[in-house]
């Protein structure tokens, strides 16, 4: 089975993360990029495919130069190839989806994933558009995945339950946390990557569909009241939520 | 302005955020405001929306779409945009919603503007304030194109009351929805009275300083004397002691509780992402230097295996 792996290059979780000098933008000064975690997910589920029924594994992003940081982390995890679009500043996930669909159209595949969401613009969007742009089913946010001869049944949660869906193959499906434990690069697999092809190849990100207005920082919680300790301090909490925050 | 809402339902019952859409699609639209009801039995229960507003239910009503399916949803939604041409499109940000809002959006090849906290019309396209970064910044962005879509996040946007004596016509709708290719099979659903942590006015969350899966019986058991949902951290459902829909936070789920209460909880970054917008947070940790602390209204320095059983008492006490 040949699968593609779309990957975003991200700032880490821990990151504070600062708004750039034009006020619309980020300031990337400081700021470490790594493999969008729910795109971990995504490598990992292809690999484990891949260990089980052969074919090659091939990731995909737009992005910068400096994301080919991620493709090499996503090689070293063990996926076979890489194909870089390069775009300074990937704009709305519309402009994206189309930009990806009009290079994955042309290269032979049998699945593709996805993460469920960037953790950068929260999204949540690309795999899904990707899908009708390319005319495929979809199922996003997935915690579960069997393929059976053309199929796969996958898991997803939704307030209330579980919808079990049926798809036909190929199809885009976004991983979820659940879905796997994502295993660590080994250090031969870092020293492998490093060989491992990435082709560029030029792509069209578009006019962007979305305006950014202005990006600002939320307001802080004040917070930082200290009741008291233990449980001496419960009939005056108690008093606190009745009273001053009148929420019970 | 003309507004286009699609009315989540399940079941037969319209979701919470589900209403908070329609409510702010009301505020929005100074013309015409259309709901999309799709399900079995959906043209009965679309006459309720109007008391909401609804000024028109487009009800579909069809076999294959007793049960959600991307392609399905969007065939119908498609209809109802070329029906009624809207200004704007809205849904809530819910499981359901943001999956089917990017399809429907690249389907019109419009973009969406997903999980939104503050919607407006600016020359005539929506604009709207949406949290990014997991919540570290807010943008503010605008459609460039029409109809602007975008998904409400859940407890953002506050629902009206309803006005009984309105009424809404309610139109059958039929939409080509044949040939999915993907479809559910099944639907496991929670046990019944559960209340989902995205729609839970009270949330009572354990980190691994609960210790074991055993110990979350207490956190439950407050959770139960406030009506309200258990969540967990990403320590604690790591270790298995929760499943994964309880997990709050940046891979979780962003809940707004009017109060949140984090038992032995340390408040990484990664926590916060998902619970800041509480109305009221109360931290209980035995670390005094937690940084839970640091943005909790109310804190209690203590071992949460004793406080949580005395707090239970002491709120069924007053409640
Ligand atoms: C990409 C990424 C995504 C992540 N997403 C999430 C997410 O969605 N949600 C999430 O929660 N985390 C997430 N994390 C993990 C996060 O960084 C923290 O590791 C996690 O939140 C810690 O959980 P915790 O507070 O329960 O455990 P700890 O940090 O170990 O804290 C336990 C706390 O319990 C206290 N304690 C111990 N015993 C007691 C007692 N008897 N009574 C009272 N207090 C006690 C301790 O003082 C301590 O403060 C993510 C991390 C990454 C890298
Ligand atoms: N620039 C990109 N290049 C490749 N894949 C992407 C890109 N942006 C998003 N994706 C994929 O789409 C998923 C969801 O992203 P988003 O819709 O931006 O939240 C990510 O987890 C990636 O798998």
């Amino acid at each position: 089975m040949n699968i593609l792996v779309c990957v975003k290059h991200v700032p880490d979780t821990e990151t504070a993360v600062k708004i750039g000098s034009d006020g619309k933008s980020i300031s990337t000064q400081d700021v470490n990029f790594i493999l969008n975690p729910y795109d971990e997910y995504a490598v990992e589920e292809a690999l484990k495919i891949k260990e089980d029924k052969g074919g090659e594994v091939t990731l995909i992003t737009l992005g910068p130069e400096e994301a080919k940081k991620t493709l090499r982390t996503g090689l070293a995890m063990g996926a076979d190839k890489a194909i870089h679009l390069p775009c300074d500043a990937p704009p709305d996930s519309l402009s994206i989806a189309n930009a990806l669909a009009e290079v994955i159209k042309d290269i032979e595949y049998d699945l593709i994933f996805c993460g469920k969401q960037a953790m950068d613009n929260d999204n949540a969007q690309v795999p899904i558009m990707l899908a009708e742009k390319l005319g495929l089913p979809n199922v996003s946010a997935i915690t579960k995945l069997e393929l059976e001869d053309g199929t796969a049944v996958a898991h997803r949660e939704f307030e209330g339950g579980v919808e079990v869906v049926e798809t036909s193959l190929p199809a885009v499906i976004s991983a979820h946390k659940g879905l796997n434990e994502p295993r660590y690069a080994s250090l031969k697999g870092i020293m492998m990557a490093k060989k491992k092809p990435i082709e560029d190849k030029p792509c069209d990100c578009g006019d962007a569909a979305i305006e950014i207005v202005d990006v600002t920082y939320p307001q802080q919680r004040a917070g930082g009241k200290i009741v008291g300790e233990g449980t001496e301090a419960v009939p005056e909490l108690v008093k606190l939520l009745q009273e001053e925050a009148k929420v019970i | 302005m003309k507004v286009l809402v699609f009315a989540e339902q399940r079941n037969g019952e319209f979701r919470k955020a589900a209403v908070e859409a329609l409510c702010e699609g009301r505020r929005l639209a100074d013309g015409e405001l259309i709901a999309v009801v799709i399900g079995k039995g959906a043209a009965d229960l679309g006459g309720q929306l109007g008391a909401y507003g609804a000024d028109k239910i487009l009800a579909f009503d069809h076999d294959l779409l007793e049960l959600y399916s991307t392609e399905g949803f969007t065939a119908c939604l498609q209809k109802a945009a070329e029906t009624v041409s809207p200004d704007a499109i809205l849904m809530a940000a819910t499981a359901m919603g943001r999956d089917l809002a990017p399809r429907l959006g690249a389907r019109l090849d419009v973009p969406v503007l997903a999980d939104v906290t503050k919607l407006s019309f600016t020359d005539g396209n929506i604009e709207a304030v949406r949290p990014v970064y997991a919540g570290k910044l807010n943008v503010t962005v605008r459609s460039k194109k029409s109809p602007g879509i975008a998904t409400t996040r859940p407890k953002a946007f506050l629902p009206t009351e309803p006005d009984g004596s309105k009424t809404a016509e309610v139109v059958a709708m039929d939409a080509a929805v044949g040939d999915l290719k993907a479809r559910v099979k099944q639907v496991q659903s929670e046990a019944e009275g559960m209340i989902e942590l995205t729609e839970a006015d009270f949330i009572v969350s354990g980190g691994r300083g609960m210790k074991s899966a055993e110990n979350f019986k207490i956190i439950e058991d407050l959770a139960k004397v406030l009506g309200g949902a258990v969540g967990a951290s990403r320590a604690a459902v790591d270790s298995d002691w929760r499943g994964h829909g309880d997990q709050v936070g940046q891979t979780g789920k962003v809940v707004a509780p009017t109060l949140y209460i984090a038992a032995g909880i340390s408040g990484a970054i990664q926590h916060l992402a998902g619970m800041t917008s509480s109305k009221v947070i109360v931290a209980i940790n035995k670390d005094a230097d937690a940084p839970i602390f640091k943005i909790a209204d109310y804190g209690i320095v203590g071992d949460a295996m004793e406080v949580l059983p005395v707090l239970t008492e002491a709120i069924k006490a007053v409640k």
